[in-house]
């Protein structure tokens, strides 16, 4: 099984009910918005109460892999820019322009710059996966003349990097608005 | 079990007694509301709340007003360590008569009450076990010494310390079809106790382990009564209902006492709906209006008697159950085909442990079990 990376691993395993949650909240607390907090946890109630836990508290829930008797929990502390409407990047698309682009079978490449345990349970088939946080470092990975469409959750993250990229030399960069939040085409996830 | 200082505790079982006594109980469940819209603790004057515990780990401040002052405040929860956790943060706010209900609904689900039902001609008793978290019935027939169980559920402990205490030899194990909805635990108090396990053999096409065939008209004795069967179709195509004493009539899953069996768990539904009519308007109306019927599932407190026991009438059943009152055969077939409830949680997974094909361990056993049953339909 490969291993997710994740800002932070909190081990809750063997403890029951209320613990992994009192735990996690403690957890998200010390971490920055937009991190990732992996809960490994051998309480089945666990999934359910993690999930709606996070719903409650306006987390993201990214999703559960199970390797034997370990639940490995996956969530990401809610962040105030994903609020944010306005783009700066000028080139977008919706998610409809880009699913028909897909369907067509353009050569285009679909660059998904969320964390990597949010692609994990949820990208489009094919996806390159580069977390915003590493772009700087990876842009030798994508090549300057390809048609690039930029993904994330609701567009924000996107537009950060397809502005980073642009400024970089990448020629025909779009920004896809609002993104997976909003995705109703075909996905690949890890739990398949 | 230790308790931190303050937070009393309360068993299954008393909880139980309290709830088939009517007492007035108010109940903080703090399970997650997906689980509890799902399943929860009921009776006839029983109140209860959902909050869940994440809501709850700063504090009771958010549900203070909704908390009794004058009266004992149960708090339940899956497995019994939330309830105790937010048992603590509702003393704190200042209230006094705090209870974590012992094992949460985990142990909720698996207590089995024992209670009478009636007596036999020739001596001898019949008993339903309540299994009031569920609700699950199940019946041992006790005559001269000999005892026979019918339904048993996975939880052995409560018959054997009742056969025991009773002195009772058991002699056959009835299942009167294969179960859905929960594990049976028949196979296993049968080898136990060098009875013989009985099935409908149309139901065990598929089954990995000897048993005894029971057949239209077959008559059991034990003791000095009769358990009679009779071929009852439509909730499975095996399902069987035994006449015990020409008193009782222990139904299954075909007939509940405010509801019909569902056709549809072993994946069926239009193929036995004529099974079900067959067995619900001619089969049963050929028997005694007399018989006391005992069927082996409730879905509601309000099907219960005043001392907890789950039965009414064959004939009573003919005027007030509107699933033996549908005339037009097209509406019962819609009735029993469409917009059916969910099916019970792991109900494949149940069926496929019980025809010895999986045996899970038994704590997967426990989490497949757990929700309501779902059996019916109304």
């Amino acid at each position: 099984m490969e291993t997710l990376k994740t800002d932070f691993v909190l081990d809750a395993k063997g403890l029951a009910c209320p613990m992994p949650i009192v735990k996690t909240k403690k957890a998200m607390n010390d971490l920055e918005a937009g991190q990732v907090v992996e809960v490994q946890a051998t309480d089945k109630g666990s999934k359910a109460d993690i999930k709606a836990w996070a719903e409650s508290t306006g987390h993201q829930y990214l999703g559960t892999i199970e390797e034997g008797e370990v639940l490995k929990h996956y969530l990401r502390k809610s962040s105030n820019d994903e609020a944010k409407t306005e783009t700066k990047h000028p080139v977008v698309a919706t998610n409809e322009e880009l699913e028909k682009k897909l369907q067509g079978n353009e050569s285009i490449v679909v660059l998904d710059v969320r964390e990597e345990a949010e692609y994990a349970f949820n990208h489009i088939p094919n996806a390159i996966c580069i977390p915003l946080g590493q772009l700087e470092d990876r842009f030798t990975e994508l090549d300057q003349e390809a048609e690039i469409f930029v993904v994330c959750r609701t567009g924000s993250r996107s537009d950060f990097a397809a502005q980073k990229l642009a400024q970089n030399g990448f020629k025909k960069v779009t920004n896809v608005i609002p993104g997976m939040s909003g995705w109703t085409g075909s996905t690949t996830t890890i739990n398949n | 079990m230790t308790v931190a200082a303050g937070v009393k505790t309360i068993s299954v079982k008393d909880l139980t007694s309290k709830i088939l006594n009517h007492e007035k109980l108010f109940i903080l469940d703090v399970r997650n509301t997906d689980q509890f819209d799902d399943w929860k603790i009921e009776g006839k004057n029983v109140e209860i709340i959902n909050e869940p515990y994440f809501e709850l780990l700063e504090g009771v401040d958010s549900i203070k007003d909704k908390l009794p002052k004058d009266q004992d405040i149960l708090v339940v929860c899956a497995k019994g360590g939330s309830s105790e956790f937010v048992g603590e943060q509702i003393l704190e706010a200042g209230f006094t008569n705090v209870y974590s209900i012992e094992g949460g609904m985990k142990a909720w689900s698996e207590h089995l009450e024992p209670i009478k039902i009636g007596t036999l001609k020739n001596g001898g008793s019949i008993y339903q076990f309540v299994r009031i978290g569920k609700g699950c019935l199940s019946y041992l027939v006790e005559s001269n010494g000999q005892g026979a169980m019918i339904d048993t559920n996975r939880m052995l402990e409560p018959y054997e310390s009742f056969i025991k205490e009773h002195n009772l030899k058991l002699t056959h194990v009835l299942d009167t079809h294969l179960h859905a909805d929960h594990i049976s635990g028949g196979r296993q108090l049968a080898e136990k106790h060098g009875a013989k396990y009985f099935l409908p053999p149309k139901d065990a096409d598929e089954v990995k382990y000897e048993y005894n065939q029971i057949t239209d008209g077959d008559v059991y004795d034990v003791g000095d009564t009769t358990i009679r069967a009779v071929y009852s179709p439509g909730h499975t195509i095996g399902s069987t209902s035994f006449v015990i004493d020409d008193q009782y009539l222990l139904t299954g899953d075909i007939l509940f006492i405010d509801s019909i069996g569902r056709p549809d768990l072993a994946g069926k539904a239009g193929d036995w709906v004529n099974d079900l009519r067959e067995t619900l308007y001619k089969r049963y109306k050929q028997l005694a209006d007399d018989l006391l019927v005992l069927p082996a599932h409730f879905m509601t407190s309000i099907e219960m008697n005043n001392d907890g026991s789950v039965s009414e009438k064959l004939g009573t059943l003919y005027k007030q159950n509107h699933g033996l009152n549908i005339e037009n055969e097209e509406e019962f077939r819609r009735t029993v085909t469409e917009n059916l409830p969910p099916q019970p949680n792991s109900y494949q997974e149940i069926r496929e442990t019980n025809m010895g094909k999986i045996i899970p361990e038994e704590e997967k056993q426990r989490e497949m079990e757990t929700g309501p049953n779902r059996c019916a339909v109304r």
